[in-house]
């Protein structure tokens, strides 16, 4: 056995994906399909994972293919996040723009402070976490920014119509979108150890990592989602701002949000 | 911002509003005098609303313009026109907090003004700490009143202001509405309420399917 789960391992726990669709089949869910090609589409996404992971960790390749692979994460997940959020415009570009303002952040703390070496094997994973769990609290945060604005729109109007700058008008239902996002991250980051232990740690002690190193990682790790996740969800709320007002200070909901 | 006395308000010239493939006002030619209360009548889905949110540039018009005692109001400062037009809406809305926290929401936040203006809509002082969401419908529009009326506004646009009051607090709100008139406020003044019309117009404009067909 090279690493901690052989390839007929992997298959075989295919088998509780058969358990999750017979559940759906016995309970009437209908969900039967959505279940076989969520787990084949991360088989197969993780199979190429595995394929450019060799190529870039492979001794002797250059780092900017590591940078490279980060940027094609960043496209892809600002695309994820369109196609999430249809309805608000230039979204993807924003969500962009937050995930590398967010990298830059982060991978510049870890790798400023010397928590990681800077080499092929620390910038994708990293950066990898830090996108992964970025790009569902930006889902979240836009649609709960866009929710929050067409339920308040009476609210925000009368204090435009009192002068006040977009930007103060926005202010406490941005604030309230923004908390909703990081709750959750907050929560997670709490229950941590004792509620739940995180999947990188478990990946870690089952390669054979000695559990105090594996705490050690898993705590950096935890940091890092979570300040990913604030400096993500912020620069989305404040481009959301630019999107959903003009410049004349006019509230303008995209339609169908 | 140096408002010029002029026989006219507002001045609504070639206006069409149009949202995707509805329009909502088409082609409107309206002046609005520069006294008393003009009342904009009309069916739901006339128009109205989307009349007044024009004057303050909550919207611009698809096409033709809006003028402000003369001035184009894309010339004038955007933050500056909405100071300078108080504007009540249809709903009474109220932002969380306090009384003082609403008013305080204008940038003026001295006290002795707050008293004043909340006498001027009829509420004691005490009001100032009560939390909006306490409030009756018709007190919370007062407050939404006092609040407008706080900036000082050259021109008082109310959107249906007492749609959702009782009677007797729309006549209170119609009372303060004839006395701020009458110390030279020009108010444009939405309903489809004819009774209300006779009670306190002026002048009356009558929109149908955005069109004006009287004024």
């Amino acid at each position: 056995m090279n690493g901690p789960v052989e390839l007929v391992g992997a298959v075989a726990s295919g088998m509780l994906v058969l358990v999750a669709v017979s559940v759906s089949w016995w309970a009437g869910l209908r969900l039967e399909r959505d279940l076989i090609t969520a787990a084949l589409r991360a088989a197969a996404q993780l199979a190429l994972l595995g394929i450019v992971l060799v190529a870039i960790l492979t001794p002797g390749q250059p780092l900017i293919l590591s940078w490279l692979w980060v940027a094609v994460m960043i496209v892809f997940a600002g695309w994820t996040v369109q196609r999430r959020v249809p309805a608000v415009p230039r979204i993807w570009l924003l969500s962009m723009g937050a995930f590398a303002a967010s990298a830059f952040v982060t991978l510049g703390v870890l790798f400023g402070a010397g928590v990681f070496p800077v080499n092929s094997t620390t910038v994708v994973p990293l950066a990898g976490l830090m996108i992964g769990n970025s790009m569902t609290a930006t889902v979240l945060v836009v649609r709960r920014v866009t929710t929050e604005f067409k339920d308040k729109r009476l609210e925000i109007e009368a204090r435009l119509a009192l002068g006040q700058p977009s930007s103060e008008a926005a202010k406490p239902y941005l604030r309230e979108a923004l908390r909703t996002a990081l709750i959750p991250q907050i929560e997670t980051t709490k229950a941590v150890g004792i509620v739940f232990l995180p999947g990188m740690m478990v990946g870690l002690l089952l390669a054979g990592v000695t559990p105090l190193d594996a705490v050690q990682a898993q705590l950096v790790i935890m940091y890092l989602v979570l300040g990913s996740v604030a400096v993500t969800t912020s620069v989305i709320a404040l481009g959301l701002r630019r999107i959903l007002f003009t410049e004349a200070h006019q509230l303008r909901l995209p339609v169908g949000s | 911002m140096t408002i010029t006395p002029t026989p006219t308000a507002f001045t609504f010239t070639g206006v069409t509003v149009t949202f995707g493939e509805a329009v909502v006002l088409r082609d409107i030619d309206l002046e609005v005098p520069a006294s008393g209360i003009t009342v904009v009548l009309g069916p739901s889905g006339s128009g109205k609303s989307t009349l007044t949110r024009l004057t303050n540039r909550l919207l611009d018009p698809t096409s033709g313009s809006v003028s402000l005692r003369g001035t184009d109001v894309r010339d004038l400062d955007v933050l500056e026109l909405r100071r300078t037009v108080g504007m009540v809406f249809q709903r009474p809305t109220l932002f969380e907090g306090t009384v003082r926290d609403n008013l305080a929401a204008t940038g003026l936040e001295n006290e002795p003004t707050h008293t004043e203006m909340l006498h001027a809509v009829g509420l004691e002082p005490d009001y100032l700490q009560r939390d909006g969401s306490t409030l009756s419908g018709g007190e919370a529009q007062c407050v939404c009143l006092a609040r407008a009326l706080l900036m000082r506004p050259d021109v008082l646009v109310a959107d249906e202001p007492t749609s959702s009051l009782d009677h007797a607090s729309t006549l209170a709100l119609e009372s303060l509405a004839r006395d701020l008139a009458a110390d030279g406020v020009p108010i444009l003044w939405v309903t489809h309420d004819l009774a209300q019309v006779e009670r306190i117009a002026d002048h009356r404009v009558t929109l149908e399917e955005g069109r004006v067909v009287q004024a």
